[in-house]
């Protein structure tokens, strides 16, 4: 298994990564380890690519026309190539979850978004699922809010509320992987600082990839932070040490404010 | 805003202008906005007016035709015979013939057309869609009385070769090519609601390790539902209304059955029927078509406020 510098076990990692829009070379030779069981900021100016190399995790620009991979994501412990062409990109989403900028539950019940990716992986048994449903609401502190109106739909909740349901949505298939695309960007302060809560409350169980533009936001809830510029990787290191000993200069002007 | 205005609003705030000053009002411009005002007031009353004077007309005429004819009787009575000699006054015959081949025209049109619908908003290439949708726009702009040739000439005889009993003319020849007719209202506005789906909400079903089928029907399908519904029953109210495929192929009898494959009369074939005769004006066979027309549009106001409050409760807020 790979290591980092510190010999912790990856759950995911970049290699030499490449992507284009079209014509538009948007990341470039990335090399990013994504550690298990730890939070991964992506912080970066708008542009930076930083949503891009998140999105590239589940494969979500194959929705897209006229996307190309280059290079490799590489998802321990089975060493599969997310990019690849071969690699089903369903499977790959089965294993990595996903939490978007804006809320977007589904036009269902609070119940039936939980329960949603159990459904589309096949599973028949009730209690089966009511038991996932519920532990994923509690994981993603939702339980105790919404314990009495599950039938409801979920477009009823708050902002905040939706966003955690999207978590719990997430939690209810055990995902390895969780991709976190600025979560908190559509979000009031206090709903903001729930999210942040579960997320250091879930890298106990689930390694995660965050992208934020909010550094205070990456300097609170990651442990590892990677400072993104035009489709550069410029540096990575443990969030403490990016930064209070950031080692470039470019990092340095950007997490002062001096730029970005 | 004019020019001026804006300036004189920037200036007021340093030289503390009067407001009635400010909001002066220009008699010029105040004519041609007024004169604009009543050219879109009398462009829009023309809908309501005529729409008011339809209803004024119907109820008119049926006001007298139910002078001699008891509503209790039109609305039980099974025979419909207005032009014998002994008349019978009862709409239900009529009523059973649009209702069978609306239902008909209904379970081919909406199957058909949603499928069609989920197809080109959420599977065809762009190539394909922009081949597909010129071909359903043009199979919408058909005009009915082709469909109703192409149902008596083409659709019974080959139905007819499968089921040697069936007449000549029936519901379910008449039905059948009604549904395709209206196939491209039910698939184009669904297809318009399900595109209206925003894109985050495929992501979010994707993500979730959807495949293109699943994000369709369970994800797109379910928040276009309120669209759906309403181009459901806006086929629904065309079904009713529909007339010359129904005139031309499911025969002229008033027949008291629902069952598809006799031949039948509807509402709207009646009153081409004896509109198109000469019955003197202010005869009860006259007026009957006016108590026939405001049965139709009954019909048709009730799926149409039916259609409003479905489009209200489903209503989905992205």
């Amino acid at each position: 298994m790979a290591k980092t510098e510190q010999d912790l076990p990856l759950k995911a990692e970049t290699r030499d990564f490449n992507f284009h829009y079209g014509a538009f070379h948007a990341l470039k030779n990335v090399n990013l380890p994504v550690v298990e069981k730890r939070v991964t900021a992506l912080i970066g100016p708008s542009g930076c690519g930083k949503s891009t190399l998140l999105r590239s995790f589940n494969r979500m620009h194959d929705l897209y026309p006229g996307n190309r991979y280059d290079g490799a994501i590489v998802f321990h412990p089975d060493n599969t190539n997310i990019v690849d062409p071969k690699v089903d990109p369903i499977e790959v989403r089965m294993r990595i979850g996903m939490v978007f900028q804006k809320p977007n539950p589904f036009p269902k019940s609070i119940y039936e978004n939980v329960a949603y990716g159990l459904r589309v992986r096949g599973e028949r048994s009730q209690s089966a699922i009511d038991g996932r449903v519920e532990s994923a609401l509690r994981g993603a502190s939702l339980w105790n809010e919404v314990k009495d109106r599950l039938d409801k739909p979920a477009t009823a909740l708050s902002g905040g509320q939706q966003q955690r349901l999207c978590i719990a949505r997430c939690l209810a298939t055990d995902p390895e992987l969780l991709l976190f695309d600025e979560p908190t960007s559509a979000l009031d302060p206090i709903a903001t600082s729930n999210i942040e809560e579960l997320i250091t409350e879930l890298r106990e169980r689930v390694t995660i990839l965050i992208v934020t533009h909010n550094m205070q936001q990456a300097a609170r809830v990651s442990d590892y932070t990677a400072y993104m510029y035009i489709g550069e990787l410029v540096e990575y290191g443990v969030t403490d040490d990016l930064f209070m000993r950031p080692k470039k200069k470019e990092t340095e002007d950007y997490i002062t404010g001096r730029f970005g | 805003m004019s020019g001026s205005q804006v300036m004189r609003m920037g200036m007021s705030s340093m030289q503390a202008t009067v407001v009635s000053d400010r909001l002066s009002r220009k008699v010029s411009r105040n004519i041609r906005e007024r004169a604009i005002e009543l050219v879109l007031f009398f462009a829009a009353s023309v809908s309501v007016l005529t729409t008011i004077g339809i209803i004024w007309i119907l109820v008119f005429e049926s006001y007298h035709f139910f002078e001699n004819v008891p509503l209790w009787n039109f609305l039980t009575d099974t025979m419909w015979t207005p032009l014998f000699s002994e008349p019978r006054y009862g709409i239900l015959p009529l009523l059973l013939g649009t209702v069978t081949t609306s239902l008909v025209a209904l379970a081919v049109a909406v199957p058909l057309g949603t499928i069609i619908a989920i197809y080109i908003s959420e599977f065809a290439s762009a190539r394909v869609r922009e081949t597909v949708k010129p071909f359903l726009e043009l199979l919408g702009g058909v005009p009915t009385i082709v469909y109703g040739y192409f149902a008596l000439t083409v659709v019974s005889p080959v139905l007819q070769y499968f089921f040697p009993s069936l007449p000549g003319f029936s519901m379910l020849a008449a039905g059948l090519v009604m549904g395709i007719a209206i196939v491209p209202y039910i698939s184009s506005l669904s297809e318009d609601a399900m595109r209206a789906v925003p894109m985050s909400l495929r992501e979010g079903a994707y993500a979730m390790g959807s495949t293109r089928f699943q994000t369709a029907v369970r994800v797109v399908l379910p928040a276009a539902i309120s669209g759906v519904l309403s181009a459901y029953i806006l086929g629904i109210s065309r079904a009713v209304g529909e007339t010359m495929i129904v005139a031309v192929a499911a025969g002229m009898q008033p027949n008291f059955t629902m069952d598809p494959t006799e031949p039948a009369q509807t509402i709207s074939a009646y009153i081409v029927q004896v509109a198109m005769g000469d019955l003197p004006h202010g005869s009860i066979g006259y007026q009957s078509i006016f108590a026939a027309g405001l049965s139709l549009m009954l019909l048709t106001l009730f799926f149409n406020i039916l259609g409003h409050m479905i489009r209200r409760r489903y209503r989905e807020a992205y």
